[in-house]
């Protein structure tokens, strides 16, 4: 059982910190939304706010390191470009995606919008936390900037949603994979 | 301090601070959007945000959009702190700002531009 170099960095982008966070924004919009709404009766406990605080910034870490990792790991091994001549795209997933009307979709809608849309959650995760880390339980008394901030946080799950999607079926049609070889296990031959 | 304390020393925080960074996100979204739009149809803002040659035009218009909207933020927060301001017509272009982003980050509606 082995991975790439290249495979291994498109997991820890995708599935790690992008995954992660997806799985993430369900839990911030709920937390948001019912504990913090004006006329919520839960009690928000100082514990509660700790623990929100640090989910939210863990979340904009999260959001970070996934666009950096993709941004400048990941991409410049999927827009590499081939020797002039070259046949086989297998190394060169842009490219292989362009080489065939059924699959160019996949990188002149998908990936020009992915590499873009997923930028929208990180900004909008770093400022939920900085406000929600300034404002706490007061969120309840500023109605606007609760539901303005669920908005964004909204968002950017729409965002990375999209993103989680594109980066999926992408890398299914045209994988980004290459470099040194990880050995993970050996098996024994059957 | 007991929780009525902790009440009343944060009941009178001003809206001033969640707005700048309402409006922060908002804008550094849309400018995100934008820098996209602009890379894509010119050629030479294309080659002006080539800041990192293997991720290309990516790299000028993600670091552009960011370092503008930490600009905006810094400056709307030195701004309105300690201020109350109008949230909800902030708030509401604020979103419809980020709403733009989402759209125009789109390639087919880009590209109508």
């Amino acid at each position: 059982m082995e991975v790439t170099t290249r495979g291994l960095w498109t997991l820890i982008h995708g599935m790690g910190f992008g995954g992660l966070y997806l799985l993430a924004c369900s839990g911030a919009l709920v937390e948001i939304y019912r504990r913090y709404a004006p006329n919520s009766e839960l009690v928000a406990t100082t514990l509660d706010e700790s623990f929100l605080r640090l989910y939210l910034v863990a979340m904009a870490i999260l959001a970070w390191l996934s666009v950096l990792t993709g941004a400048y790991i990941v991409y410049p091994w999927y827009r590499a470009l081939p020797p002039a001549g070259l046949t086989d795209l297998g190394a060169f997933p842009q490219r292989l995606l362009m080489s065939n009307p059924n699959t160019v979709g996949w990188h002149s809608l998908g990936m020009e919008w992915k590499e873009h849309v997923a930028w929208l959650a990180p900004i909008s995760i770093t400022m939920a936390a900085v406000v929600f880390i300034r404002y706490g339980r007061n969120l309840k008394q500023h109605r606007s900037l609760r539901n303005a901030v669920l908005g964004f946080v909204f968002v950017s799950f729409i965002a990375a949603g999209i993103a989680g999607f594109f980066g999926a079926e992408i890398d299914d049609h045209a994988p980004v994979r290459g470099g040194a070889t990880i050995q993970i296990m050996r098996g024994v031959k059957q | 301090m007991s929780p009525q304390d902790q009440a009343s020393s944060t009941a009178d925080l001003t809206n001033g601070a969640g707005a700048a960074a309402l409006l922060a996100a908002g804008v550094g979204s849309f400018l995100l959007a934008v820098f996209a739009i602009a890379a894509d149809h010119a050629t030479s803002i294309k080659n002006l945000m080539i800041f990192y040659k293997p991720t290309g035009p990516l790299s000028g218009v993600t670091t552009s959009a960011i370092v503008i909207w930490l600009a905006v933020w810094a400056i709307l927060h030195m701004r309105w702190r300690k201020r109350t301001v109008m949230l909800g017509s902030i708030a509401t272009i604020a979103l419809a700002l980020l709403a733009l982003s989402l759209v125009f980050t789109f390639p087919p509606v880009g590209d109508l531009f």
